[in-house]
């Protein structure tokens, strides 16, 4: 019997057999339905898994050699720092309208310890939505406003050079001050950045130049960063307009202030610059804070979800919990915290992990509930902002240019005594220094460590080996579904035009009509050209009315919204005419639509998670269950079933969701409450995206396109 | 240079016959008339605007022509006549630099900032007396002698890749120079024992024992320097043998504790110093080789100026007559030993006050007493050092690690306008520039993209600059070198020159082991031709002419160099030669696998044993393979299967005989454990 089987497979099949990778494929493809439920919720729940999976964090470079020398930092500089808080926060100070001179001490200050001084004069630059210039660097471009004399900002510079250093490198440390209005806090990191100051003004071991920048914050943190930077980075030589602000009498009183200083050489108005950054920290104190325990919170996030080095943040970490005690904190969304389904999920991993740790010693993966918990939310955050791509602090200025920075926020246990205050500067300090000299270590720039990682905790982290595969199980249904549905919509059209006929009939019908039916997708492909054309047609919309003088933001968002639906219409009369002749097979060709449309979100999804994962995964949770979901309302409707009922259910739920306004509004009521959502925040928060140049804002349109077709 | 020299060093030799004679073990040798090897041995001291010092040690020994001398040295260092002899070098200079010179408050204008001031790392340059196409081959050759001689990696000059031929902006100016620096090359001990061992007396005698280690190396700029020149073979009918210059240039803070200066009072007042305080040693004794060692004390023009001497109009009569009160005990500073001479500069063009020179012998002291002068500030004193005309710096622009710009930025500093207002008598004042920059060949330079901004102003770059040498780098065989003559009016305020580059790619084994650090754009040489930083001090008897000072009087330009520049090149991943080989290997295996598996299978044979394997009909397992793989197939094979009910059951029997094992097993450790 097994002859005649064996004759009966090679009769029926002369040709050589088919390869078990392809053979694997059409099996996939054929049973896409399975494949894709299954892949999809393996990918969520590998995303829930992710901070089961964190590692913990270790230093990896060598050369940093965290906390290996004991600090330096005594008394002595505490004192120092604390003579300039108090004449900081004293009254007379604050008498000058603009600041200046509190700029005056900080200068007076940093002189004295024989630094070289200068006064950074900037206008701050109003962010400006440059259409396609997402991925581009951050080019300084053509700035051609007329600045006035009023608004100005004065960044502080002070340049220790390293005794014994080549001045080929520096390490930047960064506080923003501002003058008019500073808080306790404000005068508190200064006093903290001065402590140090004080000290590596006599330190021998230092090898890299040290630049404190007092950031003018008046005009925003990130803003007057960046304008030292830019200054830094790329200066202008020629420059038209500064001569007219040189007029200003405020700015040459700033600057004749020195004159009669005694080191007066040390001190220039000319723009001073040390070596190459090595890297960058923020010092922020935050002015009040109700918890129980001196924490820092640190802030990685830069522009487009890019990362400092991890080393850089487990130096940070190294030293404010094992050297000085501090607890450290990354952000966390707040409200995840609390979330009873995310406790249960916790136990649920808990408990099975137990399960296994119990029939194999070795398999420790789990963690305890409450750490799950803590763990998602600051997963959800890290991932929150890297999505967004807007830097959660001045630090983000510093990454444009590859440099390595962060932002450190202490917010100590709050009382009013001396005694604490000093605390804070010593143990504040202390930290610094720790960092700074760790960095200093550094022979190589940071490079040995992770730039792809999602934080679960100030000690924990998944790196872009693990959170790939939640991404990969998400989207690898796509093009799966989209072959099969090509394959489907070609087959389906071979039965209805030869029913009759057997198949080997088919095989010969003129090749011709193959030929054409095998181009068939052309058609469907310029259908979602037209529709990712008009997207791009509404994501530049807003540049212009931008333009527009004296709009509020609720009538802006009208003007889009209505000139969307005007360019829609435009698009589909001018070059979607054959389409709309060629409606009666329409319901035909939504199979072939979908598929295109599914492949081409594949492609982008693919392209994004290169570019900036945390948007290519949002995205894809987003996107993916849509895609796959997304059927003609016209066809659940004829079919009656419970099953299309459903369908068209989550459908329309789903396409109403990820619409970017309908799903903005959902978070906002989220957190918010519903009360106080309008319409003109999306509309704030879309301009907000524009000014970082954000890249997820490319996919807001591309979310829309998607709902066009449910 | 040499030409300049000449006439002072024969005079000296001369003077110093009487001296050479009392010393017997010479004497006898001695002939009237014939030159001999000599030795002399100073120290500068001068204080520093911003509380530092600067100790300058300056070693001289020359080595009359070999000729009448035959290869035998009675002083000079045999292993530097060698060298010289069988490189036939004319001029050479080496030098090792830790720290950098602070331009703006150390100055840049007198002429030891000027020929002292050297950028960080090493820096070498030699004149060769040989014909055009054996240059290369002798610096090869001097290069790998110099770092065996001084226990430094000079030998990296050796490649084509990192020396330059400097046109005509180099200061000894001609075609056979040779120049090269090395960055990033690490100075400590170990490069200034050998350099020391140069010296007759070593550093056990004298001025040399000042030379403690700890305290030079914590210093905050270190520059050990070798200058030799020789006229070995010059065709000339005179010639004066080889003259070896060894200078050591320190920047010292004299008190370490800030701790001190507490008041705000003192903040201000320059600190106190004396040489056993900040050596942590005293001159003892002297060399007996020596012909003379002396210890000077240099207070500039602007100290000076700042002082006011009481009698300031007779201060020529006063460096006449030697002891003169006023020179050495000032109300505001005071001296713990009194000077054997004072010298006074002569009237400078370029400055209305003079400075003012003090000299101790140290010829005078013994081990029993020794040497050690002191200085006491009592009244705070601030003042400027002379600066360069314009104060050059040089940065990076851009990012990222495609291309990006060099800029190099000159400002005028205060000293200029002074200067520059009693020298423009005609309208059309013009200062000359020079600059000589040297980029490696990965910095890929663009030169027309030159750019020359005046006054904050875009000019044609044919509008300032006057001349123009550029040698475009090579892949891998030479750097690029811009010579550029500018010629700036004299109220220039801000000059900049900006070239844009694109980076290169290395290959992976050119990148050194630190790759990740960056690599290094050697320091731009910034001179300025129309200036000469000189010293002209009256003397008395000007046979008896010290080489110090005699240094000083030469005109040399003054010359700055700016900062070495870090750009950060894109490194590959160091584990990718790993990557490859297991992949290739990889690659490689497949292939002969599949190969040999090709080549060994009989079609014939295994048909046959397929057919008798199907006849025996074995286990269940290879059943449910062949029927998963029915179902990989398609389905449609699936009828075929003569025995699809039984199998499947015996399938799903089978498959759950196995999950209740299993879970039988887990069961039972979960319980039991």
């Amino acid at each position: 019997m097994a002859e005649t089987k064996e004759k009966s497979l090679s009769d029926e099949k002369p040709k050589p057999r088919v390869r078990p990778i392809v053979r694997l494929g059409i099996f996939l493809i054929s049973h896409s339905f399975h494949f894709s439920v299954v892949c999809c919720t393996a990918g969520v729940l590998a995303l829930f898994l992710l901070p089961v999976l964190a590692k913990n964090t270790y230093i990896s470079e060598n050369a940093l050699m965290p906390g290996s020398a004991s600090p330096m930092l005594s008394n002595q500089h505490v004192s120092d720092g604390n003579r300039l808080v108090k004449d900081l926060t004293n009254p007379n100070s604050k008498s000058s309208e603009t600041g200046i001179e509190s700029h005056k001490i900080i200068a007076q200050y940093m002189l004295d310890l024989g630094a070289e001084v200068s006064f950074h004069k900037f206008h701050p630059q109003m962010n400006q939505f440059h259409p396609l210039h997402f991925f581009s660097s951050p080019d300084s471009g053509k700035i051609q406003e007329n600045y006035s004399c009023s608004s100005y900002g004065i960044n502080t510079v002070g340049i220790i050079r390293a005794p014994h250093g080549d001045g080929k490198e520096a390490i930047v440390l960064v506080t923003p001050y501002n003058a008019l209005k500073s808080g306790f806090g404000e005068a508190l990191s200064l006093g903290i950045a001065y402590s140090v100051f004080s000290l590596l003004t006599q330190v021998t071991w230092l090898a890299k130049d040290i630049i404190w920048l007092v950031a003018d914050s008046q005009y925003g943190e990130y803003a007057a960063v960046a304008a030292w930077l830019r200054e830094y980075q790329t200066p202008k030589f020629s420059s038209l307009s500064t001569p007219n602000a040189e007029m200003c009498p405020d700015v040459n009183n700033l600057f004749e202030l020195k004159g009669h200083s005694i080191s007066g050489s040390k001190f220039s108005n000319s723009f001073r610059r040390a070596g190459t950054m090595a890297s960058a920290l923020v010092l922020k104190v935050r002015d009040q804070n109700e918890q129980f325990e001196d924490t820092i919170s640190i802030y990685a996030e830069a522009s487009n979800g890019q990362m400092p080095n991890l080393d850089l943040i487990n130096v940070v970490n190294y030293l404010a919990v094992h050297r000085q005690g501090l607890r450290v904190n990354v952000e966390k969304l707040w409200s995840l915290l609390n979330s009873s389904w995310l406790k249960s999920l916790g136990e649920i991993f808990e408990s099975l992990a137990k399960v296994a740790k119990s029939l194999y010693p070795k398999w420790k993966f789990g963690i305890p509930a409450t750490e799950y918990v803590e763990g998602t939310a600051t997963l959800a955050s890290s991932l929150y902002y890297q999505a967004l791509g807007v830097p959660t602090g001045p630090h983000g200025a510093f990454r444009d240019y590859q440099v390595d920075a962060i932002t450190l926020e202490i917010s100590p246990k709050f009382s009013l005594d001396k005694v604490w205050r000093n605390d804070i500067l010593l143990r504040g300090g202390r930290l610094i220094e720790g960092v700074i000299r760790s960095v200093n270590n550094l022979l190589e720039k940071f490079h040995q460590s992770f730039f792809l990682y999602l934080l679960t905790s100030p000690s924990k982290f998944v790196s872009v080996g693990v959170y790939m595969i939640a991404f990969a199980l998400l989207i690898a249904p796509l093009p799966m579904v989209a072959a099969s549905l090509y394959v489907d919509a070609n087959s389906s059209s071979n039965c209805s035009k030869g029913d009759s006929s057997t198949p080997s009939a088919i095989t010969d019908t003129d090749e011709h009509s193959i030929a054409i039916r095998s181009w068939r997708w052309l058609n469907s492909a310029k259908l979602v050209f037209i529709v990712h054309l008009w997207g791009a047609i509404v994501s530049l919309l807003p540049y212009f009315i931008s333009q527009i003088p004296d709009c509020s933001p609720t009538t802006s968002f009208m003007i889009w919204v209505l000139l969307s639906i005007l360019s829609l219409l435009t698009l589909n009369s001018v070059l979607a005419s054959p389409l709309a002749c060629a409606k009666a097979t329409q319901e035909k060709e939504w199979a072939l639509v979908k598929s295109v449309t599914i492949s081409s979100v594949f492609i982008g999804l693919g392209l994004m998670s290169v570019i900036n994962f945390a948007t290519a995964e949002i995205g894809a949770l987003l996107m993916v269950p849509m895609c796959l979901l997304a059927q003609p309302l016209k066809l659940d409707v004829r079919a009656g079933t419970l099953r299309s009922f459903c369908r068209m259910i989550c459908n329309l739920v789903l396409g109403h969701i990820a619409f970017p306004p309908a799903a903005f509004f959902l978070l906002k009521g989220m957190l918010d409450g519903f009360g106080n959502a309008n319409v003109g925040d999306f509309w704030m928060w879309v301009e907000s995206l524009w000014a970082w140049n954000s890249a997820t804002y490319l996919f807001i349109v591309e979310v829309t396109y998607i709902f066009s077709h449910g | 240079m040499v030409l300049l020299q000449r006439p002072h060093i024969l005079l000296l030799l001369i003077d110093t016959h009487q001296f050479l004679q009392c010393w017997i073990a010479f004497g006898s040798a001695n002939e009237e008339g014939q030159q001999q090897e000599e030795f002399s041995e100073e120290l500068l001291v001068k204080p520093l605007p911003d509380h530092k010092l600067l100790a300058h040690f300056h070693f001289q020994s020359s080595a009359p022509p070999s000729t009448s001398n035959g290869c035998h040295h009675h002083l000079f260092p045999k292993a530097i006549s060698q060298l010289v002899q069988k490189f036939r070098v004319k001029e050479m200079e080496l030098s090792f630099t830790q720290g950098r010179w602070n331009y703006e408050s150390w100055g840049g204008f007198d002429p030891i900032s000027s020929s002292n001031a050297k950028p960080p790392g090493v820096e070498l340059w030699a004149v060769f007396d040989v014909p055009q196409h054996h240059i290369d081959a002798s610096w090869k050759n001097l290069t790998h002698t110099l770092s065996g001689l001084f226990c430094a990696s000079i030998n990296f000059l050796e490649s084509t890749a990192t020396y330059s031929t400097p046109e005509w902006s180099f200061p000894p100016a001609s075609g056979n120079v040779r120049y090269g620096t090395l960055p990033c090359e690490a100075v400590c001990t170990e490069n200034l024992t050998p350099w020391l061992k140069l010296l007759p007396c070593r550093d056990k005698a004298a001025i040399a024992l000042l030379l403690d280690r700890p305290s030079l190396y914590r210093g905050f700029y270190h520059s050990q320097r070798l200058h030799l020149t020789s006229t070995e073979s010059s065709s000339e009918g005179i010639d004066s043998g080889i003259i070896l210059e060894q200078t050591l240039t320190v920047v010292l803070q004299p008190n370490s504790e800030r701790a001190i200066e507490v008041h705000a009072s003192e903040k201000h007042v320059q600190p106190s110093w004396s040489l056993s305080s900040i050596f942590g040693k005293q001159v003892s004794g002297r060399c007996v080789l020596a012909k003379s060692s002396s210890v000077y004390l240099l207070l500039d023009r602007g100290l000076v100026a700042e002082l006011k001497f009481p009698n300031k109009e007779n201060g020529k009569s006063a460096a006449n007559g030697l002891t003169s009160e006023n020179f050495w005990s000032n109300p505001s500073f005071e001296l713990s030993v009194n000077p054997d001479r004072i010298f006074l500069e002569e009237s400078s063009s370029h400055s209305k006050s003079l400075s003012i020179l003090y000299m101790f012998q140290v010829e005078k002291y013994s081990e029993s007493e020794p040497f050690d002068i002191g200085l006491m500030w009592k009244v705070p004193v601030a003042w400027l050092c002379q600066q360069t005309p314009l104060h050059a710096s040089r940065f990076f622009m851009g990012s990222g690690n495609e291309r990006g710009a060099i800029a190099i930025s000159l400002k005028s500093t205060q000293f200029t306008e002074g200067f520059m207002s009693a020298n423009s008598k005609d309208g059309s004042c013009e200062l000359r520039v020079d600059v000589f920059q040297v980029v490696p060949w990965y910095v890929k330079v663009y030169f027309h993209s030159l750019r020359v901004f005046v006054d904050q102003q875009p000019r044609a770059v044919s509008d300032f600059i006057e001349k123009i040498h550029v040698s475009p780098s090579k892949d891998k065989m030479s750097p690029g070198v811009m010579e550029v003559v500018l010629k700036l009016p004299c109220r220039v305020n801000t000059a900049a020159l900006t070239i844009e580059f694109d980076k290169g790619f290395l290959r992976i084994d050119e990148y050194p082991p630190d790759a990740n650090q960056g690599f290094d754009i050697p320091s731009a040489i910034i001179s300025f031709p129309n200036f000469h930083a000189s010293m002209v001090f009256l003397e008395d008897d000007s046979l008896n002419r010290s080489p110090l000072l005699s240094k000083f009087q030469e005109k040399c330009p003054v010359m700055s160099y700016t900062e070495v520049l870090l750009v950060p090149l894109t490194t590959p991943d160091f584990s990718m030669p790993y990557n490859v080989i297991t992949i290739k290997c990889t690659v490689f295996a497949l292939y002969f696998g599949s190969l040999l598996n090709v080549l060994q299978r009989r079609v014939a044979e295994e048909e046959r044993f397929l057919k008798a394997k199907a006849a025996k009909k074995t286990g269940r397992l290879p059943l449910l393979l062949s029927k998963l793989s029915a179902k990989l197939r398609g389905r449609r094979r699936e009828p075929l299967h003569s025995p699809p009910s039984s199998s499947s059951f015996i399938n799903s029997k089978l498959v759950l005989k196995v999950i209740l094992v299993a879970g039988l097993a887990v069961g039972w450790q979960y319980f039991f454990s």
